[in-house]
């Protein structure tokens, strides 16, 4: 286990800072929001080490015809080089939207995003798009989901990774050639000088997936963002994507940001482990911790929904209900309507107070978002168990 | 709901409610270039056989492009096989005639992944769910309304919604109105794909729970098809593996998840990623494939998932291993492979 040793400039939890982070080209009057609340939360990783990526009070509004989707709400985290951070969460928990956020793809006229951003110490909310034309691909780089229709259909697959280099390195088309070649082999792609020549539709899923590795990896990205990037694949195939994710982390020693629904990936996969509901962080820790020790019920809830390989459990507990509406989130803590414990809480206090994000054992680096007193006692005695 | 109550007999749970005997699907498909017609099929499904007793639950497993949707549309006759046989309760329908496929098509119903592009937009929740109880006469006219609500409360959802439409409903909801629609002719078996993929875990489970209960209260046999195994080692009975149009593993589930014989079965148990694995502790035996699945056009000779075995060696090109007992497997339990041996420890116990 990790002691919480921040680096002394990391300051203490919740000091008001009432400036506006001064880094290289910072665009303010976007974010007025910046300029007036910048809140410092536990930024440093669970790992107690340095890190690369650092995310604090990330909000992402979409203002809409129905009213304002706060799609991210007060989301930080942080990832240190060499380090995976699992983003687990449902479909519509914000793990899309926060990490489309670092890389600056939301369109600026259609989102708010307040709070910040930080990637080797340079902030990244309200640079122009020019200067985040030049971070994308080449310090962060995005492998998404889908690699049908991520990929041009139009351009040879050696094209597209060339071009990746091409914009980011002056260099001749001989010496991108060069290197996409040797990128396409990094990934495990047979023959590479005839797949160069070859569109996407000529790959297969497993393929075009370890193609769309090859191009976000092209500039040695320090960050590399993968967006459920086995979703869909087989299982088998799934199994040499993660393989060949892991190998690359170890080579390069790049901090990846992996994002995923599947808590056996997350379990595969993650040094840390960040669970998200509706928006929200409400869980955050080491994998060991998250996993093996979970302290908050919407991730007790996701543990025993899975029927997993290893064992044939007598009947599955569903989480009850639906993930709410982020147009009328439920007062209080946003898990209160599906949560089997809120009536442990005295009081009224799980529909009416947020619960703040705090550590559960009072110090360590593993939080937890829940009104709950005895949330280890509950979880040995009752929920335990049931996990086998 | 009693009048469906079908409990299952004793006298016939061991004659088999559907046999399917080396049932095929070859897709003809057209060679853009060259003079000649050189006719090229995709040996999409080559030769299953299995048999569902009432009540049971059998669960197709495989990667996609294996033949397991195929073979689910075949049963319920969306798609007319190339040969073989489907004998439902003894009767062959497998070349069967629409006029008289239609009594048999009220006993199999079909629920699919999607829940999305299954549903027709356009139509209210009732319209969908008495659809079927309309071209089959089963209610009397003017009750429809009352079965509708009946259905959606056996499902799970709140009968007053009946006159909404679907894009008003979320996905796992949806999923339960496609299970509804299933229901309403009381089918005796229900071949259920991938029914559960496209939702979230918490939903997911949800449907699992919902798809076990008819189950067990309506005595319905399910054919479940899907590519994870855990949503299917805890659903089903009995397991059949299928790869490259064929079943290459066959068995009861304890047998198939805890000591598999075919290499292929092992290979995909050790790749499904697995909770008691995290990281710093010592992982379980890892088994990579490497390369794709061959395409279904030209399928390898022999044994078919020779290309990507450890185990391969001569006679697998040159002879297809039968789906036979073999000498340290169980009762029932069944593989196609010439070097079949069973494993026991991929799927250590979590915790």
């Amino acid at each position: 286990m990790t002691t919480p040793a921040n680096d002394a400039s990391k300051g203490p939890r919740d000091t008001m800072t009432g400036t506006v982070p001064s880094g290289g080209g910072v665009a303010p009057e976007r974010n007025p929001s910046v300029a007036t609340r910048e809140r410092r939360t536990a930024a440093i990783s669970p790992s107690g080490e340095t890190p690369y990526l650092v995310v604090e009070d990330l909000t992402v509004q979409f203002p809409t015809a129905d009213g304002l989707v706060s799609a991210v709400n007060g989301l930080s985290y942080s990832v240190p080089l060499g380090r995976t951070l699992a983003i687990v969460g449902e479909s519509g928990s914000g793990k899309s939207v926060s990490s489309m956020a670092v890389m600056g793809l939301h369109d600026p006229k259609r989102t708010r995003i307040s709070g910040s951003i930080k990637l080797g110490g340079d902030e990244l909310v309200g640079l122009s798009e020019n200067e985040l034309m030049k971070i994308r691909g080449d310090a962060v780089a995005m492998v998404f989901q889908d690699p049908q229709s991520s990929l041009h259909p139009l351009y040879t697959v050696g094209n597209q990774i060339s071009e990746a280099y091409r914009v980011h390195h002056k260099v001749t088309k001989e010496v991108a050639k060069k290197r996409a070649l040797e990128m396409l082999d990094l990934v495990g792609i047979p023959n590479p000088i005839r797949r160069f020549k070859q569109y996407p539709h000529e790959f297969s899923g497993g393929m075009r997936q370890r193609a769309m590795i090859a191009m976000g990896l092209v500039n040695d990205p320090k960050l590399v963002i993968a967006d459920e990037p086995t979703t869909a694949l087989d299982v088998t195939v799934q199994a040499q994507i993660l393989d060949l994710l892991n190998n690359l982390q170890k080579e390069f020693g790049s901090a990846i940001v992996l994002i995923t629904h599947d808590l056996g990936v997350v379990a595969e996969m993650a040094d840390d482990v960040l669970v998200m509901y509706a928006g929200r962080c409400v869980e955050y820790g080491t994998a060991e911790d998250v996993l093996a020790r979970p302290r908050m019920p919407y991730t007790w809830g996701l543990l025993e929904s899975i029927p997993t390989v290893s064992a044939a459990n007598e009947r599955l507990r569903p989480i009850k209900g639906l993930p709410p509406s982020l147009l009328a989130l439920p007062s209080g803590c946003s898990f209160n309507p599906r949560c089997p414990y809120a009536d442990r809480v005295k009081g009224e206090r799980c529909t009416t107070d947020l619960p703040e994000l705090l550590p559960v054992d009072g110090a360590g680096a593993h939080t937890s978002r829940c009104h709950l007193h005895d949330k280890a006692s509950i979880y040995e005695a009752e929920v335990a168990p049931r996990l086998g | 709901m009693s009048d469906t109550v079908r409990p299952v007999e004793a006298g016939t749970a061991n004659s088999p409610l559907l046999s399917v005997r080396d049932l095929k699907m070859h897709f003809p498909i057209k060679e853009a270039a060259g003079l000649g017609r050189t006719k090229k099929v995709v040996q999409a499904v080559d030769g299953v056989s299995f048999d569902l007793r009432p009540g049971g639950s059998l669960g197709l497993v495989g990667e996609s492009g294996c033949g397991k949707s195929t073979t689910g549309r075949m049963i319920t006759r969306l798609l007319t096989p190339t040969s073989g046989q489907i004998l439902f309760k003894g009767t062959d329908i497998a070349r069967m005639k629409e006029k008289q496929l239609r009594p048999f098509r009220r006993e199999l119903q079909i629920v699919f992944q999607d829940p999305y592009s299954s549903l027709n937009p356009r139509q209210t929740v009732s319209n969908i769910i008495s659809t079927p109880l309309r071209v089959h006469n089963l209610v009397p006219k003017g009750q429809e309304l009352h079965r509708v609500q009946e259905l959606l409360e056996r499902v799970g959802l709140n009968p007053e919604h009946h006159n909404r439409y679907p894009n008003e409903f979320s996905g796992g909801q949806r999923q339960r109105i496609g299970i509804a629609r299933a229901l309403a002719v009381e089918p005796e078996v229900i071949i259920a794909d991938e029914p559960v993929s496209a939702l979230d875990v918490s939903i997911q489970a949800q449907v699992m729970n919902l798809l076990e209960d008819l189950r067990r209260d309506l005595g319905i046999a399910f054919v479940f098809i899907a590519h994870d195994l855990g949503v299917v080692r805890h659903f089903c009975d009995e397991v059949a593996v299928m790869y490259l149009g064929k079943i290459v593993e066959q068995g009861p589930r304890e047998q198939i998840y805890t000591a598999p014989q075919h290499p292929y079965t092992q290979a995909l148990l050790s790749a499904a990623p697995d909770l008691g694995t995290i990281r710093g502790t010592p992982p379980k035996e890892r088994i990579r494939l490497v390369g794709d699945v061959p395409s279904p056009i030209d399928p390898p000779s022999g044994c078919r998932f020779r290309t990507r075995c450890w185990k391969a060696e001569d006679i697998c090109a040159t002879q297809e291993p039968p789906l036979t007992p073999k000498t340290k497997s169980g009762p029932g339990h069944r593989a196609a492979c010439h070097f079949a041996e069973p494993k026991v420890d991929l799927t250590a116990a979590t915790a």
